[in-house]
C-alpha cells in the first residue's frame, strides 16, 4: 500500500515537473507511455530488453560463480590471498569504461568481449563480499564438523553455505546493480541490440520519449527481478534467525 | 579398543613472540566402558588436551593412538548448534544413519521431544546442552568426550542432566572422556579420576574409583569425597614439610 502510494507520488511529481519545463525536454508520462506501447507492438522493445537481459544474466552468472570460489579460497588460503590480493585491488580500482573498450579492441565487438568485460567489472567485489564471509567463518563450527567426520559436501552444505548464505545475498543486490548499469554502457559502446543501443540511439536524436520509455521499461523489470528473486533468497536465507520484536 | 594419549608437551608462540608451555608430558590410557575424568583449574590446558585427543590440533609433540574407525561423539562446552538447522536436522546431520526409533527414544530420555523443529536460537542453554548431548549419543560414539557438559546449569538441571549422561553411559559399552572442575560430577560419573596441576599441564594423581557406578549411593559418594580430600591435604602437608 505504501510502496503504491510513494509510486504514485513520484507519478505525480513527474506529470507536473513535465508541465513545467514542456514536453520537448521531459515528455509527460502518458506521452511515454504511449511510445511504450508503440514499441511493444512491434515487438522492438522485448528483442532489446531481451538482448539486455541475457547478457546481464550471463555476466551476472559468470562474475558470481567465479568471484564467490575465488573469495571463498582467498578467505580460507592465506597464500592465495596473498597472490590474489594486488591483482584484485587493480581490478577494484579499474573504470569499467577502460575494461569495456580494451575488451572490444582486443576482442573485437563480439558478444564474448561485451559478456567478459561486464563480468570483469562485477568479478572484484564479488571476490571481496565472498572472502569477508569466509574470514568470518566460525571456526568452532568446522571444529564441530571435524570431529564428528562430517563428509566434505555435507559440512560444506550445512555448516558453511548458511554462514555465506548473507554475504552472497548482498553481493548479489550489489552486483546486480553494478550490471545493470555496465551492461548499457557496453551496449551503447560496441552492441548493435539491447536497450543501452536503444538509448544511444535516442540520445543522438534526442528523442526523449524514446530515451525514458527504454529506460523506464528496463527498471520496472530490475525492480521486479529484485523483488521475486533477490528478497525473497534473502529472507529464505535469513529464515532461522529470531525476528526483531 | 584402547584410546592411548602420550603427550610429551605442547609449546604455544604468543603475539609477542614468546613460547609457552601449555602442557608438560600426559600420559594415560582409557578402555572401553571406562570413565575417565580429567579435572583440574580452569585455563591449566584441558581444553588444548581435548583438541590435540580430537585431533584438531596437530601442533604438538607425542602420540595418540585411537583406532581410527572409532566413531566420535562429543559435547562441546559450548553447544555448538548449527543456529540455521532445526534441533533434528542438527542432530541428524551428525548422525545421518540414526534411526527414527532410536532418535526418538534420545529425545524422550533427554524431554527434546516438543522441541524437533525447533532452531537452537529458541532454545535456552539448558535445552541447547541436551540437544548436544542427543546429537553425540545418536552417533552410537566410540569414543564419547565431554568438555564441561554441565558448566553455567543450575544445581537441580545440572544434577538431573547428570543422571541422563550417567543412564546413557551405562546403556552401551563407550569409552568415556569428562573434562570437569566439579569434583563431585566427577565421582558419580567417573571409573577412573586424572587430577591436573595448573598450567603446564600434567597428571598430579591417577586415582581408579573399585566401586562401579551403578552401586554408588550417597554414602559411598560421600567417602569417596573424604578420601580424595584427606588425600589432597596429605600432599599438602607433605609439601608444606619439605
Amino acid at each position: 500500500m505504501l510502496r503504491l502510494l510513494s509510486f504514485t507520488l513520484f507519478l505525480a511529481i513527474w506529470w507536473i515537473a513535465a508541465l513545467l519545463v514542456g514536453g520537448a525536454k521531459l515528455p509527460s508520462p502518458p506521452a511515454v507511455l504511449q511510445v511504450m506501447i508503440a514499441e511493444a507492438s512491434s515487438g522492438a522493445l522485448f528483442l532489446h530488453l531481451g538482448a539486455t537481459l541475457a547478457r546481464v544474466a550471463l555476466a551476472f552468472t559468470l562474475a558470481m560463480s567465479l568471484g564467490s570460489a575465488i573469495g571463498y579460497l582467498m578467505g580460507r588460503v592465506k597464500l592465495a590471498d596473498r597472490l590474489g590480493d594486488p591483482w584484485l585491488i587493480l581490478l577494484l580500482n579499474l573504470p569499467a569504461l577502460v575494461v569495456i573498450v580494451l575488451a572490444y579492441i582486443w576482442a573485437g565487438l563480439t558478444e564474448a568481449a561485451a559478456i567478459a568485460a561486464i563480468a570483469i567489472n562485477k568479478l572484484p567485489t564479488a571476490i571481496v563480499t565472498l572472502r569477508e564471509g569466509t574470514r568470518a567463518l566460525d571456526r568452532s563450527l568446522d571444529e564441530m564438523a571435524s570431529v564428528f567426520a562430517m563428509p566434505r559436501w555435507r559440512a560444506f552444505r550445512h555448516v558453511v553455505l548458511p554462514q555465506l548464505a548473507p554475504y552472497i545475498a548482498a553481493s548479489a543486490r550489489s552486483g546486480l546493480s553494478l550490471v545493470w548499469k555496465i551492461v548499457l554502457v557496453a551496449e551503447l559502446l560496441g552492441r548493435p541490440n539491447g536497450v543501452g543501443f536503444e538509448i544511444g540511439v535516442a540520445f543522438q536524436l534526442f528523442d526523449t520519449p524514446r530515451l525514458l520509455a527504454y529506460s523506464l521499461t528496463f527498471a520496472a523489470v530490475v525492480l521486479v527481478i529484485e523483488t521475486l528473486l533477490v528478497q525473497p533468497f534473502e529472507a529464505r536465507a535469513n529464515r532461522w534467525r529470531p525476528r526483531a520484536a | 579398543m584402547r584410546l592411548e594419549v602420550e603427550i610429551t608437551g605442547k609449546t604455544f608462540r604468543s603475539a609477542a613472540g614468546g613460547t609457552h608451555e601449555v602442557l608438560a608430558p600426559v600420559r594415560f590410557a582409557l578402555q572401553s566402558g571406562e570413565v575417565g575424568v580429567l579435572i583440574g583449574p580452569s585455563g591449566c590446558g584441558k581444553s588444548t588436551m581435548l583438541r590435540i585427543i580430537l585431533g584438531l590440533d596437530h601442533d604438538f609433540a607425542g602420540r595418540i593412538t585411537r583406532p581410527p574407525e572409532a566413531r566420535i561423539g562429543m559435547v562441546f562446552q559450548e553447544p555448538r548448534l548449527l543456529p540455521w538447522r532445526s534441533v533434528e536436522q542438527n542432530v541428524r546431520l551428525a548422525a545421518p544413519d540414526v534411526a527414527d526409533a532410536k532418535l526418538a527414544e534420545l529425545f524422550k530420555i533427554l524431554e527434546l521431544e516438543a522441541h524437533r523443529n525447533h532452531y537452537p536460537g529458541e532454545l535456552s542453554l539448558g535445552l541447547a546442552r541436551r540437544v548436544a548431548l542427543a546429537r553425540a549419543f545418536a552417533v552410537e560414539p566410540d569414543i564419547l568426550v565431554l568438555d564441561e557438559p554441565l558448566a553455567s546449569l543450575d544445581d537441580a538441571l545440572a544434577g538431573r542432566l547428570r543422571d541422563e549422561i550417567a543412564t546413557l553411559v551405562a546403556s552401551r559399552p563407550v569409552m568415556t572422556l569428562l573434562v570437569t572442575h566439579s569434583l563431585d560430577d566427577a565421582v558419580r560419573l567417573g571409573d577412573r579420576l586424572f587430577f591436573l596441576s595448573p598450567r603446564p599441564a600434567r597428571i598430579v594423581a591417577e586415582v581408579p574409583i573399585p566401586i562401579p557406578r551403578d552401586r554408588r549411593g550417597e554414602a559411598e559418594i560421600a567417602a569417596i569425597k573424604a578420601g580424595l580430600a584427606q588425600r589432597t591435604q596429605g600432599d599438602r602437608t607433605e609439601r608444606d614439610v619439605s
